[in-house]
């Protein structure tokens, strides 16, 4: 087997693929991120929250009523989705003709609140998520050991990254969407009910936040922290993607996984700055960020 | 007959009125991290374990009067700081106890010999705290990155664990367990192959196993601890580490992160610890009336909070017999003076460097099958005796033992 820079081209393939995996996570959080961003202008600095109460919402109808991993990654999207809509509903439509400063505060404050009573109620430590028996074990590619659930996670995640892209730039439904943000007067006149259409729009961000906190379960400790220490990094995603860039938020999404996990294997220490070296020279090359549009 | 009578009566008196005027009053404060990553190993758990300690000394010496205060210190040094100095200076503490978070609980150490009061270290692991930075003010109670390091790395390499890896936290912490590992692997005649330092509060780390495996060691050495600990063990079991032939060694795990990962997940996993609740009757027992305290009925405590009864009720006895808690230099010397012994941690000493010793417990987490009921965790596999568990005294290069 060949070398590059000094590392078996087998490690090196393994950690690309590595890289892929976690930039699914990524690609997850910062899809719903820029979603929410690009129709509705709120910075949604609770979507690590969010993502947290996905996980534990798994948890807990698995702890309390047997529900396993399937049933739960449709569930836990749509309970903590409502939850969503209900924020929505009570604070945020009035903000949306602040300055964006007041929305980041605001969610912000709530990541905190939300955080808060986790764990209180859970404690810090985290709780037990098993994995689903189908997807145990996993399959030896050569170069490495892929365990099915990795394989399953990269799939979900391109599913469904392609699906919202689908939906909000090719259809008919995304074109009001995205008419309803650049002037919804306009779009109200023509018979459409805009401020349903961006309530729900907030309740499907904050599904797929829940929707990656369950697909975290089974692999990540789920303890209340664990949103907290993920949603920076995916705020730099969307940053260097371009705010409210879906496609931007995917494709950053995947390439900074792989970046992430070259980095642990030249220079491990750096392994949580990289991303953050990499917004600051975007900023100053495109600060409107890689695919982003000039405002 | 009525001389005797009449003498009895007096010294009665007498004795009354001793006791009377020796009613002593105590302040102590339970310095700890009350909402962040390290609140279940101690936090709450150590207040409801001084509590007790306080309830069970003063039913015994009800001349002694015993307040009780609490702070969070956010795991922030600075902020740590600030509730000592207050605490010492405005609201008459006379001692702080637990302190979880090694970078803290050094500068309240430094705080506590500046101020002459008494620190009992229960939550944090640098062995320096009996070492390099120790002071007279200062008694490390539970355990320490050395007893860790010495505990597991020695009894894996004695049963032909001699191959390692690393995979550690990148701060003072990771870098001293890492360090005292690495010591007693290679004097143990073990070899460590490589290591990745990895930064704190990882949340992934398929990457460094993917290094870990590829190193071909026979075992896998955690120096790190909490979440990242368990995010390891968590993507070890799903990678197949352990079905490949390679072996996690936890350093630093608590019950908590036990708990947290499931015995499913966990087994099979070797740690060292010096308290463990279900071990014995006393332990028992005490665990029932922590959780009626804590009011929380699934939980167990850890051997930190142990260590905080432990510590306290020891703390206690010194100021009864010294009758004022004022000068900590003087209760701490009297505390090392005097043998330990209470219901968790049974006799034990402390010694000149501060450095409390009682016997290290080698555990292994049990398979699922093999737990009975909840809480029950580990398989004790050997006791360390307590003058093999710790540093010895001449290694530590602790000032007040040289002399």
């Amino acid at each position: 087997m060949f070398e590059i820079f000094g590392i078996p081209s087998g490690a090196l393939f393994g950690q690309l693929l590595i890289g892929l995996i976690n930039g699914s996570f990524y690609a997850l959080l910062s899809l719903g991120l820029a979603v929410i961003f690009g129709m509705l202008n709120i910075i949604n600095f609770s979507h690590g929250a969010q993502y947290m109460l996905g996980a534990f919402v798994a948890y807990l109808i698995l702890q309390y009523s047997g529900i396993g991993y399937w049933p739960a990654l449709i569930i836990a999207p749509l309970v903590v989705g409502l939850l969503g809509v209900i924020i929505e509903r009570v604070f945020l439509q009035w903000l949306y003709k602040l300055d964006h400063l007041y929305g980041l505060l605001l969610t912000f404050g709530l990541a905190l609140i939300i955080e808060g009573i986790v764990r209180n109620k859970f404690g810090s430590a985290g709780l037990p998520y098993t994995m689903p028996e189908s997807l145990r074990g996993g399959q030896n590619l050569g170069f490495m050991f892929l365990p099915n659930y990795r394989a399953w996670v990269i799939v979900a995640s391109l599913a469904i990254c392609i699906s919202t892209w689908f939906v909000i730039e090719r259809t008919r439904l995304g074109a009001y969407l995205r008419a309803a943000t650049e002037n919804p007067t306009l779009v109200r006149a023509f018979g459409i009910n805009v401020p349903v259409m961006i309530t729900l729009t907030y309740g499907f961000g904050v599904a797929l936040a829940a929707f990656a906190g369950v697909m975290a379960a089974p692999i990540y400790n789920v303890s209340p922290q664990m949103g907290s220490e993920l949603i920076i990094v995916v705020f730099a995603v969307v940053v260097i993607g371009g705010m409210g860039s879906i496609l931007g938020a995917i494709v950053t999404g995947f390439g900074l996984g792989v970046v992430e996990g070259l980095t642990k294997v030249f220079f491990p220490e750096a392994s949580n700055t990289v991303i953050f070296v990499i917004m600051a020279i975007v900023l100053l090359v495109r600060p409107a960020g890689l695919f982003g549009r000039r405002a | 007959m009525k001389k005797t009578l009449g003498l009895a009566a007096l010294t009665a008196f007498l004795l009354s009125g001793a006791a009377h005027a020796q009613q002593v009053t105590v302040k102590v404060g339970v310095l700890s991290d009350m909402s962040s990553l390290y609140s279940d190993i101690g936090g709450a758990g150590s207040v409801a374990a001084a509590k007790l300690a306080i309830a069970d000394f003063t039913k015994a010496n009800p001349n002694v009067k015993v307040e009780l205060v609490s702070g969070d210190h956010q795991n922030k040094p600075d902020v740590g700081s600030q509730i000592a100095n207050q605490w010492y200076d405005v609201d008459k503490v006379d001692a702080i106890i637990d302190v979880p978070n090694s970078g803290v609980a050094l500068a309240v150490s430094q705080i506590s010999a500046t101020k002459n009061k008494a620190f009992v270290v229960s939550g944090a692991a640098a062995s320096d705290l009996s070492g390099a930075k120790c002071n007279a003010n200062t008694i490390h109670w539970t355990y320490d990155t050395w007893m860790l390091a010495n505990g597991t790395g020695k009894a894996i390499v004695k049963t032909g664990g001699d191959s390692w890896f690393f995979l550690t936290s990148d701060y003072a912490f990771g870098h001293a367990l890492e360090r005292d590992t690495m010591a007693a692997v290679e004097k143990n005649g073990g070899k460590v192959v490589g290591k990745v330092r990895h930064p704190l509060n990882t949340n992934d780390f398929s990457s460094f196993l993917l290094q870990a495996q590829s190193s071909k060691a026979k075992i896998v050495g955690l120096a790190n601890a909490g979440g990242d600990t368990i995010n390891a063990i968590k993507a070890g079991a799903e990678f197949g580490l352990v079905k490949g032939g390679q072996k996690f060694a936890g350093l630093l795990v608590f019950a908590s992160d036990v708990n947290a990962l499931g015995l499913a997940t966990a087994q099979g996993l070797t740690l060292t610890g010096t308290w463990y609740w279900d071990m014995n009757d006393a332990n028992r027992a005490w665990t029932k009336r922590w959780q009626a305290e804590r009011n929380a009925a699934g939980k167990f405590p850890t051997m930190v909070q142990a260590g905080v009864y432990s510590g306290l009720t020891h703390y206690l006895k010194s100021v009864a017999a010294l009758k004022s808690g004022a000068d900590g230099k003087a209760v701490v010397a009297e505390m090392k003076k005097t043998p330990t012994d209470d219901v968790l941690f049974g006799k034990g000493t402390v010694r000149a460097d501060g450095r409390k010793v009682h016997p290290a417990y080698l555990l292994e987490v049990k398979a699922p099958g093999e737990s009975k009921h909840p809480g029950d965790f580990y398989h004790v596999r050997a006791t360390i005796p307590a003058d093999e568990a710790f540093r010895p005294v001449a290694e530590g290069n602790c000032p007040l033992a040289k002399s």
